[in-house]
C-alpha cells in the first residue's frame, strides 16, 4: 500500500503567536500536528500489515525539517515539502489547491490526515483536498481496515450516536482522530536512518501553480484585529474544610446565578 | 434570491439540531442587519416536516427531501447545497461546526470555490459583509476578521448565539434537488452502530462537570457524574482519563477531543495542562477542586478550592440537590 500522510508543522501548542499582517508565526519551534501523529502511526502499522511504504507531504513558507525528520525516524520512507516564499499567508482554498496539486504528483491508495489541526483547528481541509481529487472522503475515523486485494478501505467513523462502519474505494481520504493509537517514539536507529531519507523540496512552479494564486495577496479572508480576551480577574482560592468550603461554592455560583 | 445569507441546518433523529437553530437566528440577525434575504437550508429524509421547527426563527425554510440510504450524510447534504447556490446566488453560508458541518463545508469550499471563516464564535453584520469573531490558539486570542469577495462560508461553532423566534415566522418552501448538479464521492455506510456513552452533545452543554486524573480510576467518576447530574450537566474529562480508558473519547476536551465554551465549568481533579486548558479557557466561568494549590489550574480558575474531590463533590451535589428541591 501507498499511504501519503499529511503532515503539517504547526507551532508548539501554548506558544503560538501572529506576527505582521497577523499571520501565524512559523519561524521556529514546530512540531508535527498531534493529531496527524495519529494518522501517521495508523500509516506505518499499516505498511507493516499490508507492505509498501508510507510518504509525507507538507507544505509551508519556510522548511518544517524538525518535524519531518521526527516522521522519518518514525517511520515513514521519504518526505515531500512544497516550500515556497510566496505560500505566505496563504487562506484555505489556496491551501487546497495547493495539497491536491501536489498530491496530483504522488502515487497513493490512501491520503491520512488528523481531524484537525492544533493552530487552525478549523477540520476543513481535508475534505476540500478530498473533492479536488475526486476521491472519497471519511473523517473523524477511528479505525482503518483497507482491503487492498478488494481495492477498498473500511472505516470506522465516529458520529453523534456512536459510530458508523463506512467502506469506500481506493483511493481515499482518511482523516483520522486520537482513537487511531498513540504514536511511537522514534528508535534510535530510526533516528540514524531518518538523517539520510530524502525530503524532496517542491516549490509552486513545479506544481505549475501561478505564484499570484496563493499567498497572502490573493486571500479571499482577512485578519482585521486580534486581541487577547480581557483577562480573568484572577481565582478566589478556597481552603476551607469540605463543608465550608461547600458553602462558599454554593454562593459563589448563586453570586454569578449560576445556580 | 441572490445576494442572501443561508444557515445549513441539519437534522438529528428526525428534527433539526440544535446548533441548526442557532444558525437560522444568525442568519435572521445578519439579515436584519444588512436588508439582504436570509433562508434556512434544511436536507434530509423528513426535511419537510421537521422544517416547521425552524421557521419560528424568522427566515423561510427550504426543505429538500433526501433519503441518504446508504451514503453519509455530509456527501448529500454537500451535493444538494452546492446545487441550490448555483441556482439561487446565495452570497454567504453560516454551515454548523458539528463533524458532518465541518465535513459539508470543506466540500462546499472546494465545490463551489468559496472563501471560508472557521471556528466562529460570533457574526456580526459590517458594512458589506460579515465581520466573524473567532478565537485561536485554543482562546488565547480573538480575532475580527472578514471575506475580501462578497461570498464566503462560515463555520459557526454552538453557542455563538442564542436561539430566538423572530419577529415573524418564515414559511417553508419543498425544493426539489432530484438530480444534484453536482456529485461528490463518498462511501457507503455499511452498519450504523449506537453506543450509549457516545451520545453526549459536550460542545453544546451549558454547564461542564470534568474529572481528571484526580478522579484515581473509572468509579472516580461517580461523583463526577453525580454532580453533573444535579447540575443538569454533561460530563468532560481530560485526555490522561481517556487514554487510561476511565471514560470514552467522546467526553475529551482539549487538544486532540473537543473544544467547549460552557457557561460554567467544574473542573475535578484537573491540574489544567495546556493540552486540557485549549480546548476550555474560554468558559463563562472555571471552578476547580484539586488538592494541589499551585496546580496550573489556579491561574485561569474562577474559584479555585483546595481540596480532596471526594470529600467536596458529594457534598456540593447534595447541597445543589437541597437547592434545587431535588
Amino acid at each position: 500500500m501507498r499511504i501519503v500522510v499529511l503532515l503539517k508543522a504547526v507551532p508548539v501548542v501554548g506558544n503560538e503567536k501572529l506576527v505582521d499582517g497577523w499571520r501565524v508565526d512559523r519561524s521556529s519551534g514546530l512540531e508535527a500536528n498531534g493529531n496527524d501523529e495519529y494518522v501517521l502511526e495508523a500509516a506505518l502499522k499499516l505498511v507493516e500489515a499490508h507492505g509498501g511504504e508510507v510518504v509525507t507531504l507538507s507544505m509551508g513558507p519556510t522548511p518544517a525539517t524538525e518535524a519531518i525528520r521526527k516522521a522519518l525516524a518514525m517511520g515513514a520512507a521519504r518526505a515531500v515539502q512544497v516550500v515556497d516564499d510566496a505560500l505566505a499567508g496563504s487562506d484555505a482554498l489556496a491551501t487546497g489547491r495547493v495539497l491536491a496539486a501536489a498530491l496530483g504528483r504522488l502515487e497513493y491508495d490512501l491520503v491520512v490526515a488528523g481531524a484537525d489541526s492544533s493552530d487552525g483547528q478549523g477540520g476543513v481541509t481535508g475534505a476540500a483536498v478530498a473533492v479536488r481529487l475526486g476521491i472519497p472522503y471519511l473523517s473523524y475515523v477511528a479505525a482503518i481496515e483497507p482491503d487492498p486485494g478488494a481495492g477498498t478501505v473500511r472505516v470506522r467513523r465516529i458520529s453523534a450516536a456512536g459510530f458508523d462502519v463506512i467502506e469506500a474505494s481506493m483511493p481515499a481520504l482518511i482523516a483520522g482522530t486520537q482513537l487511531l493509537g498513540e504514536p511511537r517514539y522514534p528508535s534510535l536507529r530510526g533516528i540514524m536512518q531518518a538523517r539520510t531519507k530524502e525530503i524532496a523540496v517542491w516549490t509552486l512552479a513545479d506544481l505549475g501553480i501561478d505564484p499570484a494564486t496563493v499567498g497572502s495577496g490573493a486571500a479571499t479572508t482577512e485578519v482585521e484585529s486580534a486581541e487577547p480576551p480581557p483577562p480573568r480577574a484572577g481565582a478566589t482560592v478556597v481552603r476551607e474544610a469540605p463543608d465550608a468550603a461547600v458553602e462558599r461554592i454554593v454562593e459563589f455560583l448563586a453570586s454569578r446565578r449560576l445556580i | 434570491m441572490p445576494g442572501a445569507i443561508w444557515a445549513i441546518a441539519e437534522m438529528a433523529d428526525g428534527e433539526p439540531t440544535r446548533l441548526s437553530h442557532e444558525l437560522a437566528t444568525l442568519a435572521a440577525g445578519l439579515s436584519a442587519a444588512s436588508g439582504r434575504p436570509a433562508a434556512t437550508v434544511l436536507v434530509g429524509e423528513g426535511a419537510a416536516a421537521a422544517a416547521e421547527a425552524l421557521v419560528a426563527h424568522g427566515p423561510d425554510v427550504l426543505a429538500v427531501e433526501a433519503d441518504p440510504r446508504d451514503r453519509p450524510l455530509a456527501a448529500v447534504i454537500a451535493e444538494r447545497v452546492a446545487t441550490l447556490v448555483r441556482a439561487r446566488e446565495p452570497s454567504f453560508l453560516l454551515v454548523g461546526a458539528s463533524n458532518d458541518g465541518r465535513d459539508v463545508a470543506g466540500m462546499l469550499q472546494a465545490t463551489l470555490e468559496w472563501a471560508t471563516l472557521v471556528n466562529c464564535a460570533g457574526v456580526r453584520w459590517n458594512g458589506d459583509g460579515p465581520q466573524v469573531e473567532m478565537s485561536i490558539f485554543g482562546g488565547r486570542l480573538g480575532t475580527l476578521s472578514h471575506f475580501t469577495p462578497d461570498h464566503g462560508i462560515v463555520v459557526v461553532r454552538p453557542s455563538a448565539v442564542s436561539a430566538e423566534p423572530g419577529p415573524q415566522p418564515g414559511q417553508v418552501e419543498t425544493v426539489e434537488v432530484a438530480a444534484p448538479a453536482v456529485s461528490l464521492q463518498a462511501g457507503r455506510v455499511v452498519e450504523r452502530v449506537a453506543e450509549a456513552s457516545a451520545a453526549v452533545a459536550i460542545e453544546e452543554a451549558p454547564v461542564i462537570v470534568a474529572g481528571g486524573r484526580g478522579v484515581a480510576g473509572p468509579e472516580g467518576f461517580g461523583v463526577v457524574e453525580d454532580l453533573a447530574t444535579a447540575l443538569g450537566a454533561a460530563v468532560g474529562a481530560t485526555r490522561a482519563v481517556v487514554d487510561a480508558g476511565w471514560i470514552g473519547y467522546a467526553h475529551q476536551i482539549g487538544q486532540t477531543g473537543k473544544s467547549v465554551k460552557p457557561r460554567l465549568y467544574v473542573a475535578a481533579g484537573i491540574s489544567g495542562a495546556i493540552q486540557h486548558k485549549v480546548g476550555m479557557q474560554t468558559s463563562g466561568t472555571i471552578v476547580a477542586v484539586n488538592r494541589d494549590a499551585d496546580a496550573p489550574i489556579a491561574e485561569f480558575a474562577d474559584l479555585m478550592v483546595v481540596g480532596d474531590l471526594f470529600e467536596i463533590l458529594p457534598r456540593l451535589t447534595a447541597a445543589i440537590r437541597a437547592r434545587r428541591g431535588q
